[in-house]
């Protein structure tokens, strides 16, 4: 069974190796109209914001995803 | 931890640092722009669910619910005389929600079913388009007559030149936890007792009026008399995002969620082996930590993928996986159809045990199925229309809708649907 201090080393060391593994190539302006489609944005959409709300109420975890982490309305 | 917290205050310096350094050669170049209402948003959504776990009746009993949420936000910018951007982003929320087990906090189901929300919020950034650099600073309130809570938070924000962007949030909520008591369990000394001996707690914020009163042999407890307890949380965010190539970029996120103070709900009875009653007890301490990682693609003229993955710990004992993609397809390149699926799963909390299966000895306690191990589903569909001069030729430049079904391992079920629309 891993303790808490045990996780927290595995998330840090996680995230360490994903920004050694990542290969990126420079992307000027003009060739950003894929990734400027607001299909692609990197966050939750706003219709969503109600779903992740219920989410939650419930379900015992939360965060992690651009919105609330905690407070308001009796939930996590 | 003390680490973490150094290292967090002197990122935030840093970036103070850099907003300070302000050069004066702008100010010859730009000129400042009124701050002006630039876009409008309003979210609307209606929930209903239904199941047979509610923490209210100690984890059986109806959890038939509906909600119905809106949201309009405003958004305005402007430039400064320097040619710093600001942005405000002004919000306000109203829900209002019927729940079958609320009636049940009074033992003779007398109590209110129905409760409103409502819940302002302002954000305030000011960016540096030439150095990437932004610095925000916010606030929210929300009222219902459980549960207040008031927050202020504070971002930074850095963009490269090869695609990378990190993010840092600080937040801190201060809630107050109106201890409304199953009316079977409220303490003596607080009790007006009447010749009949029964209580009422009211549950409406509509119907409060301070005080308590007296009518047909019951005593109705009105939101101001009864006493609060604070639940704090203080939440640090970091996000990277970077962009992999001229199709695809990832972000990865981190939250530090620390909480302490009542974190239970004092109207979830827990009953136990021996057939005795109390409201639940958690400890008043928790500390969590999801962290995500989202990748969007981009795969030929018509097809995105966008996918998440979601791991949470926290020193409750509870450990969760989600995983969700959603493929949005461009039949047009003003209007998109996105199916999407959700996989979530969960172990229980050291503190949970379904209806008369905890031991009169246990120190926490809760039948709250929010704590017990399941797995769950949420599927469903998007659509999204954003033609280039609005729809209809209107400032209604946006209409999206996304209707969802949910699904638990508990038997929960639940439907929503939701509409989002941006007006330019």
């Amino acid at each position: 069974m891993k303790t808490l201090k045990q996780k927290m080393y595995l998330f840090f060391t996680s995230i360490l190796s994903l920004f050694f593994v990542t290969s990126c190539e420079t992307v000027r302006e003009y060739q950003k109209n894929r990734l400027n489609d607001s299909e692609m944005a990197l966050s939750t959409r706003r219709a969503e914001k109600n779903e992740l709300n219920f989410m939650s109420y419930k379900e015992g975890a939360s965060g992690a995803n651009g919105g609330k982490t905690g407070g308001g309305c009796g939930c996590n | 931890m003390k680490k973490i917290s150094l290292t967090l205050i002197g990122l935030y310096l840093l970036f103070l640092h850099g907003f300070s350094q302000v050069t004066d050669q702008y100010s010859n170049i730009f000129k400042a722009k009124k701050l002006k209402l630039t876009e409008v948003n309003l979210v609307s959504s209606y929930y209903n669910q239904d199941g047979n776990h509610s923490a209210v009746t100690g984890g059986i009993g109806t959890e038939k619910l509906t909600d119905l949420a809106n949201m309009l936000e405003l958004k305005l910018v402007g430039y400064g005389e320097t040619g710093l951007k600001h942005t405000i982003l002004a919000g306000i929320g109203l829900d209002h929600h019927t729940a079958a087990s609320q009636k049940y906090i009074s033992k003779t189901g007398a109590s209110s079913p129905d409760g409103t929300r409502v819940y302002p919020s302002v954000n305030w950034t000011v960016e540096n388009e030439d150095k990437g650099t932004e610095f925000g600073v916010g606030t929210y309130l929300s009222n219902e007559y459980n549960y207040k809570s008031f927050s202020l938070d504070a971002h930074v924000g850095y963009k490269n030149k090869t695609g990378g962007e990190f993010g840092l949030k600080t937040s801190a909520y201060w809630d107050q936890v109106v201890l409304i008591y199953p009316s079977e369990l409220i303490p003596t000394a607080s009790t007006d007792v009447t010749p009949y001996n029964i209580d009422v707690i009211k549950t409406s914020a509509s119907k409060s009026s301070g005080g308590t009163t007296s009518s047909g042999g019951y005593t109705f407890h009105n939101e101001s008399s009864i006493p609060t307890s604070p639940r704090n949380t203080y939440t640090s965010s970091f996000t990277y995002s970077q962009v992999l190539n001229k199709s695809a970029q990832m972000a990865i996120l981190l939250d530090l969620v620390k909480q302490d103070g009542w974190l239970g709900l004092p109207f979830h009875r827990v009953f136990f082996t021996d057939g005795t009653e109390k409201i639940e007890n958690l400890p008043h301490s928790r500390f969590k930590i999801p962290l995500g990682f989202r990748f969007n693609y981009f795969s030929g003229d018509n097809l995105i993928v966008r996918s998440y993955y979601r791991y949470y710990t926290d020193d409750w004992g509870l450990t969760s996986h989600t995983a969700s993609l959603e493929l949005p397809y461009k039949i047009t390149p003003f209007f998109s159809i996105s199916p999407f699926y959700r996989y979530y799963t969960q172990t229980a909390t050291k503190y949970f045990a379904p209806y008369m299966k905890h031991a009169p000895t246990d120190t926490y306690f809760t039948s709250n199925y929010t704590a017990a191990a399941f797995n769950s589903s949420f599927f469903g569909t998007g659509f999204r229309i954003a033609p280039p001069n609005g729809i209809g030729d209107t400032y209604l430049s946006t209409l999206e809708i996304r209707v969802g079904h949910y699904t638990q391992t508990t038997d929960l079920n639940s439907n929503v649907i939701s509409f989002h629309f941006t007006w330019k």
